[in-house]
């Protein structure tokens, strides 16, 4: 049940931490017990979780701004009908998400707040424009094959509600990813030039999209205790090559080429890619991406001309509750 | 600026008849009417369901986690109400 209300501040605001209760809870979480969120959890569980399920969410609703840009630009009724769908559900995630999320204890208005404001992160991969009708067949096949190598995993999670969300997620995101690789297929099968804008759209594509993995093994921040506690169960790295391995036979299919000349298949059979430029992923995630600005004005502009939509339905129900109150007690 | 808060609802559906209503997440609407769109369009993209039920989440009473063990303890302690627990000959087949 999702209900914040239950998650007020009295359990919050212990201060000290009951360092039995903290064994115990780590205890069942090596016993794969799932953790609710009326459940006690230690505070900086709490916070990794609303930090990352909210991170999450952003990028579901920031995600739909690249591929909003070719809604009415698709090249016929069957991609238009199937991408307007895609970006729906992106939508629908990001809810899920912000349900998830605001069983932490955090309202989804703090949190959508915190984005607008640019406090909050969202994947630096929303940060790239989408130049031609090749982009959204690559980001259905590899920006949401590399979110589904990132989230099956998560199905396992040990908070519960993030889990479930991500069960749901996971079974809508397959389609994306089949839709994505159709429309790379007739662009690959088709003229010369479209072939040549399926490559490149592959060409500025693919390294953000290994980034999307997070910094590497030894890097990342987050990594140790969100591993201890049964948030992530693969490094970034680890997820990163099982992407990469997948992918790889899967451009060779389209006859692409990987942009990577250095890649070569190891005697295991992983396909070893070269040093990744993170000081890139770095300038994007501190808001120097090609289009960072333009994400947060687009969402800023979407948040405030809503607003009167907002304020009519509170308007609305306040009216409504008040003739009920009015004339139950006549 | 601060956004000022939206109730908050659960949503049950239906996915087939005879099935009953099962909770799939929440949502936030200003009202009944509209907690109920939203969860159609958030919740049954895909033909999961039949009926919606929507319900404001603060009319919910939840059982306290902490007080799980005493909750539930007389059920567990109830062998007897599990049809394993009485010996049927073998003989006697199913029953």
């Amino acid at each position: 049940m999702y209900t914040q209300a239950l998650n007020t501040a009295e359990a919050e605001d212990r201060g000290l931490e009951d360092a039995a209760k903290a064994t115990q809870f780590q205890a069942r979480i090596d016993a794969e017990e799932r953790i609710e969120p009326n459940d006690w959890m230690p505070a900086a569980y709490r916070k990794t979780l609303t930090r990352q399920i909210s991170q999450h969410a952003h990028s579901e609703i920031v995600g739909m701004l690249p591929e909003g840009n070719w809604i009415t630009r698709a090249p016929s009724l069957r991609r238009k009908a199937a991408l307007l769908a895609k970006v729906q559900d992106e939508c629908g995630h990001g809810l899920y998400l912000y349900a998830a999320a605001e069983t932490l204890g955090s309202s989804r208005e703090e949190l959508v707040d915190a984005m607008l404001a640019g406090k909050a992160k969202y994947s630096s991969i929303f940060n790239y424009p989408t130049l031609t009708w090749a982009d959204i067949g690559t980001i259905g096949w590899l920006v949401d094959g590399a979110a589904i190598m990132n989230q099956i995993p998560l199905c396992r999670c040990s908070f519960g509600p993030y889990a479930r969300a991500m069960i749901r997620v996971c079974k809508e995101e397959s389609f994306h990813q089949r839709q994505g690789y159709e429309i790379m297929l007739t662009l690959c099968r088709g003229s010369d030039e479209q072939k040549a804008m399926a490559q490149d759209a592959l060409n500025r594509w693919w390294w953000p999209v290994l980034m999307m993995f997070g910094p590497p093994d030894g890097v990342s921040q987050h990594s140790d205790t969100s591993t201890k506690w049964k948030i992530k169960r693969f490094s970034n790295d680890e997820l990163r090559q099982k992407f990469v391995d997948a992918t790889v036979p899967q451009a060779q299919y389209l006859g692409l080429t990987i942009p990577d000349p250095g890649m070569t298949q190891d005697a295991e059979g992983h396909w070893r890619y070269s040093e990744i430029d993170w000081t890139e992923f770095k300038q994007v995630l501190a808001g120097n991406g090609p289009c960072n600005r333009d994400r947060i004005a687009a969402r800023r502009k979407a948040h405030d001309e809503g607003s009167w939509v907002r304020e009519a339905a509170a308007a609305y129900a306040a009216k409504r509750a008040h003739r009920q109150t009015a004339q139950a007690a006549e | 600026m601060a956004t000022p808060n939206t109730p908050l609802w659960e949503v049950f559906i239906r996915s087939r008849n005879g099935l009953a209503h099962k909770h799939v997440g929440s949502l936030h609407a200003s009202d009944a009417t509209m907690a109920l769109q939203a969860a159609r369009d958030i919740y049954t993209r895909r033909g999961e369901g039949l009926s919606i039920w929507v319900v404001p989440s603060t009319a919910i009473t939840a059982s306290d986690p902490a007080e799980k063990g005493m909750m539930f303890e007389p059920a567990e302690s109830k062998i007897y109400r599990h049809p394993t627990f009485y010996e049927v000959p073998e003989e006697v087949g199913h029953m």
